[in-house]
């Protein structure tokens, strides 16, 4: 048996670690909001040349349109944002990109989104989070016949939803990543997933505590938590092998999907022995 | 019966072969040589089954519109909301796309119409095409000869001209049934400046047709029996409860004539949805290897039956998503994919227990019933909240409040429908494998 109930400070410390520079981002930058958010047009182009950025940007202009950004996705690919507006300008530099790069310029994707839908979907998604979060916290707290459990896996939940958005910000920053819908998919997921860990290593301790109710708390959480390690970790490396192969292999509209569910899992299997358990043990410790 | 480990396995492995045919490939050209003799057929699987591909991997283009409705009465703004969306199909119709879907959406102060066309890539001719008001048109015949009820001409814009009726004219239609017989027919009223009009032309046109164009092609043509000056007629005809229905409907696009613009438009490229499928496949293909190979890896013999409960999961999943027309989108896959992750944790769990049981000195056998009875509680608990979640996500009460995305839809239809289908591979099937196959060395 390992003695994970020792080193709560060290749980805190890589929590906090990740979780600091993300809350920071997020405060700081906060998140970069896709087309189906803001609002605005998208258009994908795919080129029978390579053509460099400036010069995407170049024919734009002479065609009076004004892009907000000009993303290469692939290797002669180009995604291009702008308001909703401009999008009626789209054909004029379709024509003026072929004519001055002498190639074909293929629209593989467009979409068109107006500011009150993205809005909308925002709200309906957080009202989506929360009321899973509520029937989570209830069905927890029924299944294991204490409110304490329900309450620390939904603690852990919500550090494994900050951990979520805190990367997507320092992505955001960093390489201009953007929230959209599927970002808001692989953020309900997380949810799911980081729960359904959680109960494995409280179903455990559940176990324990019907077995020998004189035991101490701290002795039945390192218990449990020693033999569901393996599982945990077994579990997550079988989803990390998916995740990784649809990365590497999967196509670009998916790709940074996949990484939240991929960051997603992480930090779900993480916050089930090293958060919702320390919570655990912490309100055990305090009541007594 | 489902007692004995043997009958059940003789089970699951019937329930195989014919997921297998539900499964099979569409269009798939066989052609090989045997025993000299070419076979050479084109396989498809039964029943017309097929997989529905969202338009993100078909390659298509959806479009939502909203319907001004600031000149609607509240009450007639649900009708009004129909009789759009009617029109809308009827264009879509003329417009020649394969398998369209036109669905409202109504929200709190919102109406929307959702349209998807499938392989339609020019999405702004579309929008020009759907997107108009609705247009409607009383119109007689230029030469009385061919206005008879005998004369079996169709109407068209060439030997037609306008009475000067329109829409604007007509105050409703709607869907009723004749007071002597109770067959289905149309009745019509008009406001009282489209009364008078109508008074007039129907004094000046009995017994002769007084066709309906709605979008400059003809709707209906009537036959005027007798002068109407009150502003209500009835349209009767061979009408069954739905095409009269219809007919209403259209007829009430002309009445309460709603402007429709687009609110958002969404095109993908054939190519590039078939590029998504193929690589979705290939990182989905070489993932499950690796899952499969580091189930042996971990457990051993265990691991293999793991893995053929696996193939099972993929073969009534797939087969699920057929049987259910749930349309596959990319999100979809990504949720599938994720889903084969959780179906193989139950094996995982089980593994995991039966190790620690024999650990503690009990027999094999007693051991691997024991880890599945126990298990299960974290089986079920741990399933249980994936379950809500996709539920959630799924909306399938249509809640206003909740997320209605394809998107978001088609990845809660897979994991909901992957979750489900595991907790049978991952216990039963598992289990009668185990029973059947397994034998520890003593």
């Amino acid at each position: 048996m390992i003695r994970f109930s020792k080193y709560l400070w060290l749980y805190a410390c890589i929590s906090g670690l990740v979780l600091i520079p993300g809350i920071y981002s997020l405060i700081r930058f906060g998140l970069r909001a896709s087309v189906d958010f803001s609002g605005g047009a998208l258009v994908e182009y795919r080129m029978s040349k390579k053509v460099s950025s400036t010069q995407v940007k170049d024919v734009a202009a002479s065609v009076g349109l004004t892009l907000i950004s000009v993303q290469q996705s692939g290797q002669s690919a180009y995604i291009l944002r702008m308001k909703q507006e401009e999008n009626s300008k789209i054909p004029a530099f379709t024509a003026a990109i072929e004519r001055v790069a002498s190639m074909s310029a293929t629209l593989v994707r467009s979409e068109v989104v107006g500011p009150v839908l993205g809005r909308e979907l925002l709200t309906k998604a957080m009202f989506a989070a929360a009321l899973a979060i509520s029937a989570i916290l209830l069905y927890v707290a029924w299944a294991f016949k204490n409110i304490r459990f329900g309450v620390a896996a939904v603690i852990a939940l919500l550090h494994d939803l900050l951990v979520v958005l805190g990367s997507f910000s320092i992505f955001g920053y960093v390489f201009g990543v953007e929230v959209d819908t599927l970002f808001i998919t692989a953020f309900l997921t997380t949810m799911s997933f980081s729960v359904h860990d959680t109960i494995v290593v409280f179903d455990r301790i559940r176990e324990y505590l019907r077995r020998d109710r004189s035991r101490p708390f701290d002795e039945i959480s390192d218990m449990a938590l020693t033999e569901t390690m393996n599982r945990s970790l077994t579990n997550s490396f079988t989803i990390v092998f998916m995740l990784v192969a649809l990365i590497l292999m999967g196509g670009e509209t998916t790709k940074w999907f996949v990484v939240a569910l991929l960051i997603g899992t992480i930090s779900g299997t993480y916050s089930s022995p090293f958060v919702a358990t320390p919570v655990l043990l912490l309100w055990h410790r305090w009541k007594k | 019966m489902f007692q004995n480990p043997r009958r059940v396995f003789l089970l699951l492995f019937l329930l195989t072969i014919l997921l297998v045919i539900v499964d099979l490939p569409e269009h798939y050209r066989l052609k090989f040589a045997v025993l000299g003799r070419t076979v050479d057929r084109i396989i498809n699987p039964p029943m017309g089954l097929k997989t529905s591909l969202g338009l993100d991997l078909a390659g298509g283009s959806h479009v939502v519109l909203e319907a001004d409705m600031n000149d609607i009465a509240s009450s007639d703004r649900g009708n009004a909301l129909e009789s759009a969306k009617e029109v809308i199909e009827r264009r879509v119709n003329f417009f020649g796309v394969a398998e369209p879907v036109v669905q409202t959406a109504l929200g709190e102060n919102s109406y929307r119409i959702i349209v998807e066309l499938p392989g339609v890539s020019d999405v702004d001719r579309a929008i020009a095409l759907i997107g108009q008001t609705a247009l409607l048109d009383f119109r007689e015949f230029t030469d009385p000869a061919q206005a008879t009820a005998g004369a079996f001409t169709l109407p068209s814009l060439t030997n037609t001209k306008s009475v000067g009726i329109t829409g604007r004219d007509l105050a409703r239609a709607a869907l009723s049934f004749s007071q002597q017989t109770g067959v289905p027919e149309v009745a019509i009223e008009f406001t009282s400046d489209g009364a008078k009009s109508f008074g007039d032309v129907t004094s000046r046109l009995v017994g002769k047709a007084l066709p309906i164009f709605l979008d400059e092609l003809p709707l209906t043509a009537p036959v005027v029996q007798t002068a109407i000056t009150d502003g209500k007629a009835v349209i009767t005809g061979n009408f069954t409860r739905e095409s009269a229905k219809t007919l209403a409907l259209q007829l009430n696009a002309g009445a309460l004539p709603v402007p429709i613009r687009p609110i958002e438009q969404r095109t993908v490229e054939a190519t590039l949805g078939a590029e998504s499928v193929a690589k979705s496949i290939r990182a989905g293909v070489i993932g499950l290897g690796v899952v499969a190979l580091f189930m042996i890896l971990q457990y051993g013999r265990l691991g293999l039956i793991a893995d053929a409960a696996l193939v099972l999961y993929g073969l009534l999943a797939f087969g699920m998503f057929r049987i259910l027309s749930i349309t596959l989108t990319l999100p979809g896959i990504a949720g599938f994919l994720l889903s084969i992750g959780m179906a193989v944790d139950s094996n995982i769990l089980i593994f995991e227990r039966y190790k620690e049981e024999l650990r503690s000195g009990k027999p094999w056998a007693i051991a691997i019933e024991q880890a599945f009875g126990k298990a299960w509680d974290s089986i079920r608990d741990a399933n249980f909240t994936t379950i809500i979640t996709s539920l959630i996500l799924y909306n399938p009460g249509n809640w206003a409040l909740l997320p209605s995305s394809g998107l978001v839809r088609g990845f809660a239809a897979t994991l909901l429908i992957g979750v489900v289908i595991s907790l049978f591979t991952g216990i039963i099937a598992t289990r009668t494998y185990i029973r059947v196959f397994y034998k520890e060395k003593v």
